[in-house]
């Protein structure tokens, strides 16, 4: 990609051609081919497999829960063992609102987005403080305090029973005239409208994490100590990708909600939590799209290894996961690297 | 001269330990102020203490006049109060060019945006450019700082510090294992800072101190034990003698 208005006025230096630095600069936001493909790809998939949009469905809300969640961990380096508190959070008054207030679907998602961004500028005072120990044990106490919570609280929430007879109105896009799309069995319109959000999300994350303040979560990240001396507030950043996280997650938790009809204790379990650490694991961290295809991995490992031997799915997905962590993911997935010499990364 | 920053009895106790005790010093416009003292004088704790990484005991800091001793660490350096750090403390993952992009969007306020990307701003690109040239990084400016060389790494240390804009510079053992050579390229950098800004450096070489700076403070078990003009200290009987005790001790 050339550039030709990247060459601003600064003074010339020996060393670099001029205006090096702001090409390269520039260069670090520039959109790559493969990001380019992933995005076509999102409304191939739904083109092209109709008969699968169920799963696709499923793939996709994972997805854009462990985009959440590599914001926090992959970005600012916050370790959570109960990013599902903002996922439960957000299913459940997706839920909520649907059956005791209105059915429109947009409405009840933006409710829940608000609602869960509100749950996590609260919580975000809990990560503050303390070593990565601390932070797994504070995060996992918080989704199983809401995990009880709905539990217990059976006359809002039918506690073990989970919120049945959730009705979806259908999706009218506000501000068009695209209106009338009810949710259907195929799941081809819940598909659609997850991959709708999906790719939103995607855009404004990927705006974030290039932008100067996406920048400073990698530096307080890698060294809070010099973040701070080079004049970044690390608490008030923390608070901030937190929040966005806990409202990207709430969003993750209204799709499944709007989508299946239905809202149980399941969205606050830990299996939950560490099923999105295991989907970040595989696709890797820090880069936004370690989400999309460690979701689709772990989906597809998962509905092959059932059909093949359903009892011992956790077996095969336990021994995947030793092979990537030992084997490195940067080699795993270059099979020509394996057999060479072994010159690490 | 007017004083820019100054302690006032300054104290950090570690335990037992008073690691600064009862240190008064006066920074004034423009200084060019050494800090020497044997191992374990207290010279990083006071660096630490001036900059808000660590609290004090008691006593005060007063910046233009204005009390900062409870100021936390990023708002000092917001006011201009900037450090090295004796190890590098760098951003791994990132590039020297992101680096420095982001330490320069921080004094231009522009950290926070988080819609536009950091390669948008002209203005900081300009400044990051003059920045690589000057500490000769423009070669790596792409390179994650993780795989660069020593000699590079320590270079990016200086220059992030001065990425922020210092009025108030704290140098501490900036060109601690760099080789002989390469020295007096980064004291030259040191050297061209506007003169308005005050350094207070943390050095070993002697020769470097005494070619730098223009007041000595020495440091003795946290206590300030002398101070004043370089001539007269390198005079000093006594210095001599702290040194040299400690030469025998490690030697």
């Amino acid at each position: 990609m050339t550039d030709a208005a990247a060459t601003t006025p600064s003074r010339a230096s020996p060393r670099a051609p001029l205006g090096a630095a702001a090409r390269s600069l520039r260069g670090y936001a520039r959109w790559r081919w493969w990001e380019l493909a992933l995005f076509a790809a999102l409304p191939l998939s739904w083109l092209l497999l109709p008969s699968q949009a169920l799963l696709l469905n499923e793939i996709a809300i994972v997805a854009l829960f462990a985009i959440s969640l590599d914001l926090v961990l992959g970005y600012a380096g916050i370790v959570s063992l109960g990013h599902a508190a903002f996922f439960g959070f957000g299913a459940y008054t997706a839920a909520l609102f649907a059956k005791d207030v209105m059915p429109d679907p947009i409405v009840g998602l933006v409710v829940a987005i608000a609602a869960s961004a509100l749950l996590g500028l609260v919580t975000s005072v809990l990560i503050l403080r303390g070593s990565d120990l601390t932070r797994l044990m504070v995060t996992l106490g918080v989704a199983s305090i809401l995990y009880e919570l709905a539990n217990k609280l059976d006359w809002l929430t039918g506690g073990a029973d989970g919120l049945q007879g959730v009705v979806m109105g259908p999706i009218t896009v506000p501000f068009t005239a695209l209106k009338g799309f009810d949710f259907d069995l195929t799941g081809r319109t819940a598909y659609a409208y997850t991959l709708v959000v999906l790719a939103l999300v995607l855009l404004v994350a990927r705006r974030l994490v290039h932008s100067p303040f996406g920048v400073s979560l990698q530096a307080l990240r890698d060294n809070r100590l010099r973040a701070a001396s080079i004049g970044l507030s690390v608490p008030l950043r923390l608070v901030a990708v937190y929040t966005v996280a806990a409202a990207i997650a709430g969003a993750a938790g209204a799709l499944l909600a709007q989508t299946t009809g239905f809202a149980s204790l399941d969205v606050f379990d830990f299996h939950r939590s560490a099923e999105v650490l295991l989907v970040l694991v595989i696709g890797g961290t820090g880069y936004l799209y370690g989400g999309i295809f460690g979701a689709i991995v772990f989906k597809l490992l998962h509905d092959l290894i059932a059909a093949w031997t359903p009892q011992y799915w956790n077996f095969w997905v336990g021994l995947f996961l030793v092979v990537l962590v030992l084997v490195g993911r940067e080699r795993f997935v270059r099979p020509w690297t394996w057999f060479g010499k072994g010159t690490k990364p | 001269m007017t004083t820019v920053l100054a302690t006032r009895s300054l104290v950090k106790r570690f335990g037992g330990l008073a690691a600064t005790n009862d240190v008064s010093l006066e920074l004034v416009r423009g200084a060019r102020h050494a800090l020497i003292g044997p191992n374990g004088a207290g010279k990083t704790t006071l660096i630490n203490l001036l900059t808000g990484v660590l609290e004090p005991t008691s006593g005060t800091i007063l910046l233009d006049g204005d009390d900062i001793t409870s100021l936390a660490a990023h708002k000092r350096v917001g006011r201009g109060v900037v450090r090295t750090f004796q190890i590098n403390q760098l951003f791994n993952a990132l590039t020297p060019l992101s680096s420095l992009a982001l330490a320069v969007s921080v004094h231009r306020g522009t950290s926070s945006r988080w819609w536009r990307p950091l390669g948008d701003d002209a203005a900081v690109a300009a400044e990051c450019e003059t920045l690589l040239a000057r500490f000769r990084l423009a070669e790596v400016m792409d390179q994650p700082v993780h795989s660069l060389a020593y000699g590079k790494r320590r270079l990016l240390e200086i220059a992030l510090a001065l990425a922020c804009r210092p009025r108030v510079l704290l140098l501490d053992e900036p060109v601690a294992g760099v080789p002989e050579g390469e020295r007096e390229e980064i004291f030259e950098t040191i050297d061209a800072l506007p003169a308005q800004v005050a350094i207070l450096l943390i050095e070993h070489d002697m020769d470097l101190v005494f070619n730098f700076a223009k007041t000595v403070t020495v440091l003795v078990n946290g206590a300030v034990f002398t101070e004043g003009d370089v001539q007269a200290v390198a005079k000093d009987a006594r210095v001599k003698a702290v040194y040299l005790g400690e030469d025998l001790a490690h030697g």
